[in-house]
């Protein structure tokens, strides 16, 4: 292993532990991916283009997407206002809604689904009420964004929470000796130093509603061209054996996914280097 | 707490009671009332309907697998997690940032696409797949593909949650133990493992959660053959779009509570965490205390 | 055990740690390494250990060749600058630790370990604390538990990196003296890094001074005070005094100034370093190596220093015995005259930076 190990360390086991780390790696991820790399390269671009020309195909594209910012802005706001209430506000059941928080990610994505259509469904706890108001939200674009919302919430949540724990107190007492109000002091220093804890969190949440599949399917009704996501167009083209469509699926999702995660990289780091935080 | 004068760094009265408000309604709507709604239909028709339901075959079929798939995905990426994370906080080498990324990739990949990988890694159009099937194997449409599935869906998590602790710890115990003649492997198991115990306790509980939960990869390689390849949350899928509600809303609150029990023990690692620097710190006093007596004891 | 070390060298990237190191370390002896940060000491020493590996060069035990040797076998006790205890374990178990870890075959059994470990925690005095775990210990109970824990395997050498560095003043300076004490017991080769001068003076037999990876003096702490071998470890130990002149035919003259000085040949530049203790006052201007006026006195304690400011607006520093101050009577203002009783003179004209 003297090829990667560089610097001598007395510590042993290096070889032993690289060696796992690859194979598993190797097996379950790298592979897997040169598979579909392989197999993207090998189908040609007409096929390529013949799958996204279909305006079935591009809508559910687009629809995934566009649910997964709007769901992302609802959790950079309530995100960080959950965050902040917890943090800062002691009430009653604080510690078990601040253990709640990470139920999305414990819960399966499946049980999620089911349950928040059981909800939002005309005959349900919450549809019931807003059904007479004509606002539709199951089996419908909105019941998407409603999913999504649950599922990134303890991503924006769990990445400001620290930040804003580790904020020193001082730092805003001293906005205050210098005279500004406590709006002033939020917003133009609370607010900044989050900024970068924000953008991640909202950054992680919306890379992963992008390609949420179990908690979309039950409560979007999957209308062609209205409430079909792009995972599940990939879903319907394997269940017709169209590999070559699915696949091409698929790496226009990871392409946009990745340049989307790029851009906001690039944001972040901006942020950060203006205010001069070198982590 | 009630404060006497406000400090100049707090909101108003209203104003905190107002965002705690809103906040305390946005996270019943979004979190506490999903799980009320899994409990409520599940027990719509009564207590005998929501045991039926669990004492169904297929039920049992499809709680088997889920158990199965779990246990041998969950040793394996616990190994896994151990090893890179043993790599990456105690070593310095070349590609280290670039394994480190490789190994969140699953993180970052729709639970859908990782089952298209596998199912174009292992079908039978692919050379593989083709050989395996040869061979009398079978990955897709079987259970090994719901294991591969399950496996990389939780495959970051042991290693996630190893690495920033013991960098955070540094390797200087480690070095300590390596020169008062322990070997390699006394070195891990008495000094490494205790210290990171609740870290990996933790990764392994998030581990099992996913691995039982997932839904996306393991619905693309499962082909949905009954009795054979339908984990728990596919057959949550099938009763529920054959409107068997109470059937689907049953089989999620075993899963509901699974999520309940791995939130308790979250809870549970992180204030045994806590406490345990809560209580050096008490008994540093005591000792304060005690030493002080001790003196005066020499002394007198 | 004696410990060699011969032309060791060691490269961090563009970084030279060590730069072909030599040095002996005798049976029985406490051995200081002194230096800034940066300058060595500490790899040297984790080169001793074995905790790193020199790029060139060679490591002898008593002898015999250790540099491929396996920490684990080398038999050294280490010292940890932040004592690197075991977090998990009691002090106790701390102690015991290469005890139990020993093959089965030469490993103590359970009583024995017990009486060893209870009579080296009375040695460092916390037989009491035995039950506790590092967290409730202040700093100076960790310290000397980590020093027990490295002697409970009986090493042949004992390595300390910077052992008093993450302690306050008092701690340390109770805990150095109880070092030579128990060093004066014990009489194991110890080797100690420090960057504190006084530390490294008042403990070791032996001080080696160290700079950018190379050793600039080696000797006994009087030795070296007292003759630094260059300017770098004259500025090193302690406040020193610069006065620039040039050394023709054996004598540095600075102006008027004249000094006999030997061995050393002709330049046109040389600089004499003077101590703020080995000038004195005088009120007459013959034989006296400058002038200057006096700014600042602190008389506070038994030596009393004076700040003179020279006509080229350059300080100096003379430090008196209370007795000599009052007898010259001086008063801020006065131009008086310094002299030195004893100088050292290193050719060469730009100052010594540390």
């Amino acid at each position: 292993m003297s090829l990667f190990n560089r610097q001598y360390s007395m510590l042993p086991g290096f070889g032993l532990a690289f060696g796992v780390s690859l194979f598993w790696l190797g097996l379950i991820v790298i592979l897997p991916f040169a598979a579909l790399i392989v197999s993207t390269a090998g189908m040609g671009f007409t096929a390529f283009a013949h799958t996204l020309a279909d305006s079935r195909v591009l809508a559910s594209i687009r629809l995934s997407f566009a649910s997964s910012f709007y769901a992302a802005l609802i959790n950079a706001a309530f995100g960080l206002l959950v965050a902040w209430v917890l943090v800062r506000y002691p009430f009653p059941g604080r510690r078990l809604f601040d253990a709640m928080i990470d139920l999305p990610f414990a819960l399966p994505t499946a049980v999620a689904g089911i349950a928040l259509t059981s909800l939002y469904a005309p005959s349900g706890l919450i549809g019931q009420w807003l059904d007479p108001l004509g606002v539709k939200v199951a089996f419908a674009p909105l019941g998407i964004v409603v999913a999504l919302t649950f599922i990134g919430l303890p991503f924006v949540v769990r990445t400001v929470e620290p930040v804003l724990q580790g904020l020193e107190r001082e730092l805003e007492e001293a906005a205050s000796c210098l005279g500004a109000s406590r709006w002033q002091i939020v917003f133009r220093v609370v607010l900044p130093a989050l900024l970068p804890s924000l953008l991640t969190g909202v950054a992680l949440a919306f890379a992963r509603g992008a390609g949420e599949y179990g908690s979309v399917i039950f409560i979007a009704g999957n209308i062609p061209r209205v409430s079909e996501i792009a995972p599940l167009i990939i879903v319907a083209k394997l269940d017709q054996y169209d590999l070559h469509g699915a696949t091409a699926v698929a790496v226009v999702m990871l392409g946009i996914s990745f340049i989307c995660l790029l851009l906001i990289n690039g944001l972040q780091w901006r942020v950060a280097r203006r205010q001069g935080a070198g982590r | 707490m009630r404060a006497f004068s406000l400090p100049p760094t707090a909101e108003g009265r209203a104003t905190r009671w107002l965002l705690t408000a809103v906040a305390v309604l946005f996270l019943t709507l979004f979190l506490l009332l999903p799980l009320f709604v899994v409990f409520q239909q599940a027990l719509a028709q009564g207590l005998g309907l929501y045991w039926a339901a669990l004492a169904d075959n297929d039920a049992l079929d499809a709680i088997k697998l889920t158990l199965l798939a779990t246990a041998v995905a969950l040793p394996l990426n616990l190994v896994f997690g151990v090893c890179a994370a043993w790599c990456i906080a105690r070593f310095e080498f070349r590609g280290k940032s670039l394994l480190s990324t490789l190994i969140d990739l699953p993180f970052s990949v729709s639970p859908v696409v990782a089952g298209l990988m596998y199912v174009l890694l292992f079908g039978v159009h692919s050379p593989l797949g083709g050989w395996l099937e040869a061979h009398g194997v079978k990955v897709v449409f079987a259970v090994s593909g719901i294991v591969l599935a399950s496996v990389f869906v939780t495959f970051p998590f042991v290693a996630r949650e190893l690495i920033p602790l013991m960098q955070s710890q540094g390797a200087e115990e480690e070095q300590a133990a390596l020169v008062l003649g322990a070997s390699g492997w006394q070195t891990f198991l008495r000094v490494t493992l205790p210290n990171v115990k609740w870290g990996l306790l933790y990764g392994v509980i998030l581990t099992n959660a996913r691995a039982m939960g997932e839904f996306g990869a393991v619905s693309v390689v499962s082909g949905h053959i009954r009795g054979e390849t339908i984990t728990l949350p596919l057959h949550i899928e099938i009763l529920y779009n054959e409107y068997n509600f109470v059937g689907a809303f049953a089989c999620a609150s075993l899963l509901t509570l699974l999520a309940l029990l791995t939130l308790v023990a979250k809870t549970l690692v992180e204030w045994r965490q806590a406490r345990a620097a809560a209580r050096a710190l008490h008994e540093t006093q005591d000792r304060r205390t005690q030493a002080m007596i001790h003196l005066n004891q020499e002394s007198a | 055990m004696s410990i060699e070390v011969r032309q060791l060298s060691k490269r961090f990237g563009d970084f030279v740690a060590l730069d072909q190191v030599d040095l002996r370390v005798d049976d029985g002896e406490l051995l200081a390494l002194l230096g800034p940060s940066g300058c060595g000491k500490t790899t040297l020493l984790r080169m001793i250990a074995g905790l790193d590996r020199p790029d060139a060069g060679q490591i002898l035990f008593a002898g015999q060749d250790a540099t491929t040797r396996h920490v684990s076998e080398r038999q050294v006790g280490f010292v940890f600058q932040h004592y690197a205890l075991f977090r998990h374990m009691t002090v106790f178990d701390n102690v015991a630790f290469g005890l139990s870890v020993k093959p089965r075959a030469t490993r103590p059994g359970k009583a024995e370990i017990r009486d060893r470990v209870m009579s080296l925690l009375k040695l460092v005095q916390l037989d009491w604390l035995a039950g506790a775990y590092p967290a409730q210990l202040s700093g100076g109970q960790r310290q000397r538990v980590a020093l027990a824990r490295s002697l409970a395997v009986e090493p042949k050498v004992l390595l300390l990196d910077e052992p008093f560095g993450a302690l306050d003043a008092k701690v340390r300076k109770d805990l150095r003296r109880w070092l030579r004490d128990l060093h004066d017991q014990i009489h194991l080769t110890s080797v100690f890094v420090t960057h504190d001068q006084e530390e490294a003076l008042e403990v070791s037999d032996r001080v080696v001074v160290m700079n950018h990876g190379r050793i600039e003096q080696v000797g006994a702490p009087d030795d070296i005070y007292e003759n630094p071998a260059s300017p770098f470890v004259t500025h090193f130990l302690g406040d020193v005094n610069l006065f620039h002149g040039r050394v023709e035919a054996g004598s540095l003259t600075i102006g008027p100034f004249a000094h006999a000085v030997h061995g050393l040949d002709d330049a046109e530049r040389a600089v004499a370093y003077v101590r703020p203790h080995d000038l004195d006052i005088t009120w007459v201007a013959d034989g006296a190596l400058a002038q200057g006026r006096v700014a600042h006195i602190h008389a506070v304690g038994p030596l009393v220093r004076l700040e003179l400011q020279r006509d080229d607006g350059a300080a100096i520093e003379v430090a008196l015995p209370k007795e000599r101050y009052r007898e010259l009577g001086i008063t801020p203002g006065d131009v008086v005259y310094v002299k030195p009783r004893k100088l050292a003179v290193f050719p060469g004209g730009a100052d010594y930076a540390i």
